[in-house]
């Protein structure tokens, strides 16, 4: 089966916010490049493309016939998307498996597991 | 010939079915195979009798159905397993012990993290238990169209999100075991806790329980809780009286199930050789212990004291509290109780208030009674807290 692993960053901190990155250690810092990178290179792995912070985002609409653009992701900042992998496994145990080793989900945020529609 | 038919349906069911499933694949089809294997075989044994094996005739005949009707439908066939097996799987299959036992699998995948915990109650009591959609909305006082949408979301999940049939492996088990076990505790306690009316479903958790303990004779803890549900169901008929709920030291001890009890003991005394302290195991030996007399009270405090350690539960303390009290020390009862963070439970007053007085400071088991009192809600204990506020002396 297939898989799209969502990962929503939450409060877990990034190097893009250097304040809440500094609140790592040194170490832990290092294991969250080291941890994605395993993830990235873990057989069934289809790494995601890296994405804009979610204040980068602009959200369309369509209302009768108008295209309507607010500022911002759709869902709130703090649930916003903020990257994806795509993994082939054998069933859920092992994408959730996969799912925990993501750093984000647990340093604040969550990973959601959704199978690929196939046919 | 009807019950034993009854009967033959309900001890077979969750055989056949996760046969069915190990088979095909897909939960789905495999009960629609399964219901129509039992509605043949209630048609076909009372007029010709009953087959040497009637398990292996019901995981054929219900085979034989899905095979049907996979045949008529081509595109179905290609979702499931089916492609990979060979042709001989029609040969009829004669002998009950052939037919693989897949309970464990079954009841994994319905107890699988990755479902509502309401889904897996219902799945497990569907599929494990045999019981109808209709049984088991009753049981949970929801409407038949509100659990019959609650059970095709469940299938449709395992299917979709690839939840695996399957024991989990060593590394997953414990965690995955847990979760099966408190499914089964807590279809016991839906049972247990509320008036006799729904006894069925303590009935139908023990039933459960006794499965798994067959399945798994080497797991504590399942041990642990088939002798908890056990004892503490033992007593179910004395637990009431007029609709109001009778303390264990003023039961009626002659109306206690004293063969279920001793089927309890035998049980624990498994769980205990295996060199289990889980906390099902625990509790376990707490109510065989609280049924004896004289209890042995300064052991019940040791084992509460276990308890709380291994579940952090204040509760548990409380409980431990009385039992040290019970034990004869009430002043180091009463420093346990008064430390606890229980501030909104009226427990835990009434509890300080009794201790209170029992070391004849009754201006402070007077003010603890008043506490109790403004966060009690039930009026019999209402009755009962204030009749002993007002018989304290001074």
């Amino acid at each position: 089966m297939k898989y799209m692993l969502l990962i929503h960053q939450g409060d877990a901190p990034t190097p893009r916010d250097p304040e809440a990155w500094a609140h790592l250690s040194e170490d832990e810092q290092n294991a969250v490049y080291r941890d994605y990178q395993a993830i990235n290179e873990t057989p069934g792995v289809t790494p995601g493309l890296q994405l804009q912070a979610p204040e980068a985002a602009t959200t369309v609409r369509v209302q009768d016939g108008r295209t309507l653009t607010t500022d911002g992701p759709f869902v709130a900042i703090k649930e916003a998307l903020a990257g994806w992998v795509l993994f082939e496994a054998d069933d859920l145990d092992a994408a959730i498996e996969l799912a925990a080793r993501i750093p984000a989900a647990r340093l604040g945020g969550a990973i959601e597991v959704r199978p690929i529609a196939e046919w | 010939m009807v019950a034993i038919l009854e009967q033959t349906f309900r001890d077979e069911w969750g055989r056949v079915l996760a046969a069915l499933i190990g088979f095909l694949g897909d939960f789905e089809l495999a009960e629609e195979a399964a219901q129509e294997a039992f509605a043949i075989a209630a048609e076909r044994w009372p007029r010709d009798g009953a087959p040497e094996h009637p398990r292996a005739w019901l995981v054929t005949t219900g085979r034989n159905r899905a095979l049907d009707r996979i045949r008529r439908d081509r595109t179905l066939a290609a979702k499931t397993r089916l492609l990979d097996v060979p042709e001989a799987v029609e040969d009829i299959v004669d002998d009950d012990t052939t037919i693989p036992d897949e309970r464990l699998e079954l009841v994994f995948t319905c107890c699988h993290p990755a479902l509502s915990l309401d889904a897996q109650v219902a799945l497990t009591l569907r599929t494990l238990g045999g019981l109808t959609t209709e049984d088991i909305a009753r049981a949970f006082l929801v409407p038949d169209a509100t659990m019959a949408k609650r059970l095709v979301r469940a299938r449709s999940k395992i299917k979709t999100a690839g939840i695996p049939f399957r024991v989990p492996p060593p590394h997953l088990l414990p965690d995955r075991l847990a979760a099966v076990l408190a499914v089964v505790y807590l279809i016991f306690n839906e049972g247990y806790s509320s008036p006799p009316t729904r006894g069925e479903l303590a009935t139908e958790a023990i039933r459960l329980g006794r499965a798994l303990a067959e399945l798994m004779p080497d797991e504590a803890e399942v041990q642990g809780l088939l002798a908890l549900m056990l004892l503490n169901d033992a007593r179910r008929d004395a637990r009431f009286a007029d609709g109001a709920v009778v303390p264990l030291r003023d039961q009626d001890r002659s109306r206690w199930d004293a063969g279920q009890i001793a089927e309890g003991r035998v049980v624990l005394e498994r769980a205990l050789a295996l060199g289990g302290r889980g906390p099902y195991l625990l509790q376990a030996a707490l109510a065989a212990l609280h049924m004896e007399e004289p209890a042995d009270w300064p052991r019940i405090a040791a084992l509460y004291g276990e308890l709380a350690r291994q579940t952090g539960s204040p509760v548990v303390e409380l409980n431990q509290a009385v039992a040290i009290a019970e034990a004869g020390d009430v002043e180091a009862a009463l420093a346990l109780a008064e430390r606890l963070e229980l501030d909104n439970y009226h427990y835990l007053h009434a509890t300080r208030a009794e201790l209170l007085r029992r070391l004849d400071r009754v201006d402070d088991a007077r003010a603890a009674y008043d506490r109790a009192l403004a966060l009690v809600h039930s009026e019999a204990e209402r009755r009962f807290l204030e009749r002993r506020r007002d018989g304290l002396g001074g």
